[in-house]
């Protein structure tokens, strides 16, 4: 019942998804357009399954740099969050900065990485991935820990609580959502950050390589295939995130939507 | 404890002044004031009186430039430690992430207590508010006065001595306003709990009060104590006797000022003088 539910609520994007297909498909043979312009998602899906076996490999290469510096850069922004929050000075020196490097187009210095890391060693796009994913956190866990009504913590002072109590009991779950926000954020920026650091250069199993390989050879269809497992990738570690804040912030405004 | 005669709140000399852009503002100016156990006490005046200035230094949330805070014969920083002080601001401030019960067992878990007697404490301050049906809801399930309720039932969790509400049915309609009247004067009076309570309405403040304490702004100051001596329990028909509009037109008046512009224009001393007025009122 509920996955029909699910469907059904699904119902328009899954039609508009199959109707840009199938357009897709039909503009092609009825414009003639060559293979290494716009491949047929038929031609895609060949390529797809013809080379599964490496397309896995490749990706999941990819996955494990993109989910290693998520997890590191995603960590060590809490981390930051919680000692920016808790000082004001560290706060007022390190927001503006980090708002502002937030909006750096970091993943130019991947060749930087690459010679400080070495060209092969897969921390070097996890660094990448790591600066890309560590400012959005930061700043959402440091406005979802000090944007806290003055009323709650007057309350809180009211029953002679400590410090630690709120932070426990107040700044922590009125910090969820927004950490949440950056999470999301950040699970998109770090395959992007991984397959963008891979175009320049190092090892050849990657996702990164495999797109630009193919598309030098001109075997688009590869290419679309490994953008297509890409996106995959990307929409999978959303649904995830997605998923975990679901169950830790059931009663957050942006869940309740949801019920309808 | 309180013995009979220590009064719950006593105030001496206060005066506020914030730093406000560049300038100093004269919050409050030369506040004296003494509850006695039992009263409930309501501050009102125009916006910039002051009124939930005073609030904030009864609940140490605030300190006074200058003078004394006393609660229950302590300085006022030493009542809040003791959680002397349930707290009942205009909106509800309930935890979204908490259910009704665990938003009401929110002091008694701050102050340690065991988890037995906390669901204990919880049931009866819910069955206190009539919300017992509710417990397992989340705030944003409940309507606007139904959470003001659930922030009545935390206030009154740890027991307080002195319960302070800051304009608690600003937010609310007429109706649900009369109704949440009537339920805190049951409250009230079936807790024993000192109350100070700050409105901006008239008729509100004559229901509930045994003593309405009228102040005028810039700076600060009491113009008057008046004390209503309307006949308990007050009911809606209490709304249609002459003795209460006779106490709305006394403290009509003295808001608008024509007590209390004499008394200000013969300059010094008023706090003598409202004491001395309070009486005749």
């Amino acid at each position: 019942m509920r996955l029909v539910r699910a469907v059904r609520a699904q119902a328009p994007a899954i039609a508009v998804f199959v109707g840009v297909i199938l357009v897709w498909e039909a503009s092609v043979a009825a414009l003639n357009l060559q293979q290494f312009i716009l491949p047929r998602p038929s031609a895609i899906a060949t390529a797809f399954i013809a080379n599964w076996p490496r397309l896995q490999l490749v990706a999941g290469n990819t996955l494990y740099e993109a989910l290693g510096g998520l997890v590191i850069g995603v960590g060590a922004a809490v981390a930051t969050g919680f000692a920016v929050a808790r000082w004001a000075r560290v706060r007022e020196a390190v927001l503006p900065i980090a708002i502002g490097a937030s909006a750096v187009p970091i993943i130019a210095a991947a060749p930087i990485m690459s010679n400080w890391f070495g060209i092969l060693n897969p921390f070097a796009k996890m660094a990448i991935v790591i600066l890309l994913v560590f400012f959005p956190v930061l700043v959402n866990v440091v406005r979802g820990l000090s944007q806290v009504e003055e009323s709650a913590v007057e309350l809180m002072r009211a029953s002679a609580a400590s410090d630690g109590q709120i932070l426990r009991k107040l700044r922590i779950p009125n910090a969820l959502p927004y950490f949440f926000t950056g999470l999301k954020i950040s699970t998109t920026l770090s395959l992007i950050g991984a397959v963008v650091a891979e175009y320049f250069g190092g090892s050849n199993d990657v996702l990164g390589r495999v797109i630009v390989q193919s598309s030098s050879e001109l075997r688009f269809d590869i290419t679309w295939a490994a953008i297509t497992i890409t996106a995959m990738a990307g929409i999978a570690m959303y649904l995830v995130a997605l998923g975990i804040e679901r169950v830790v912030i059931p009663w957050h405004a942006s869940q309740r939507l949801v019920e309808t | 404890m309180t013995t009979v005669s220590q009064p719950v709140v006593s105030i001496a000399g206060v005066s506020k002044i914030f730093d406000a852009g560049g300038g100093q503002t004269r919050a409050l100016d030369g506040i004296d004031l003494s509850i006695e156990r039992d009263e409930f006490v309501s501050l009102i005046g125009p916006s910039g009186c002051g009124k939930s200035t005073l609030l904030r230094l009864i609940g140490d949330l605030t300190a006074p430039t200058s003078g004394s805070v006393t609660i229950n014969g302590k300085p006022a920083r030493q009542a809040r430690l003791d959680r002397d002080y349930g707290i009942v601001f205009q909106a509800p401030v309930l935890f979204d992430w908490r259910t009704v019960q665990a938003n009401v067992a929110l002091p008694l878990e701050v102050k340690g207590t065991a988890a037995a007697d906390r669901e204990r404490r919880v049931e009866a301050m819910l069955e206190l508010v009539e919300l017992k049906d509710f417990a397992r809801h989340y705030p944003y399930q409940l309507s606007g006065g139904m959470q003001q309720r659930v922030s009545i039932a935390r206030a009154l969790a740890l027991e307080p001595s002195i319960l302070l509400m800051d304009e608690p049915f600003g937010a609310l309609d007429e109706m649900t306003r009369e109704r949440m009247n009537a339920e805190v004067q049951r409250i009230w009076q079936s807790t024993g709990t000192t109350v100070v309570f700050v409105t901006h309405s008239i008729p509100e403040a004559v229901f509930l009060s045994t003593k309405v304490v009228v102040m005028s702004p810039r700076p600060g100051r009491i113009v008057r104590v008046i004390d209503i001596d309307l006949p308990r329990p007050r009911t809606d028909d209490t709304r249609e006797t002459t003795r209460y509009f006779e106490l709305i037109t006394e403290v009509r008046e003295t808001l608008r000022g024509r007590r209390g512009e004499r008394a200000a224009r013969t300059g010094v001393a008023s706090a003598e003088r409202t004491a001395a007025e309070g009486g005749v009122g």
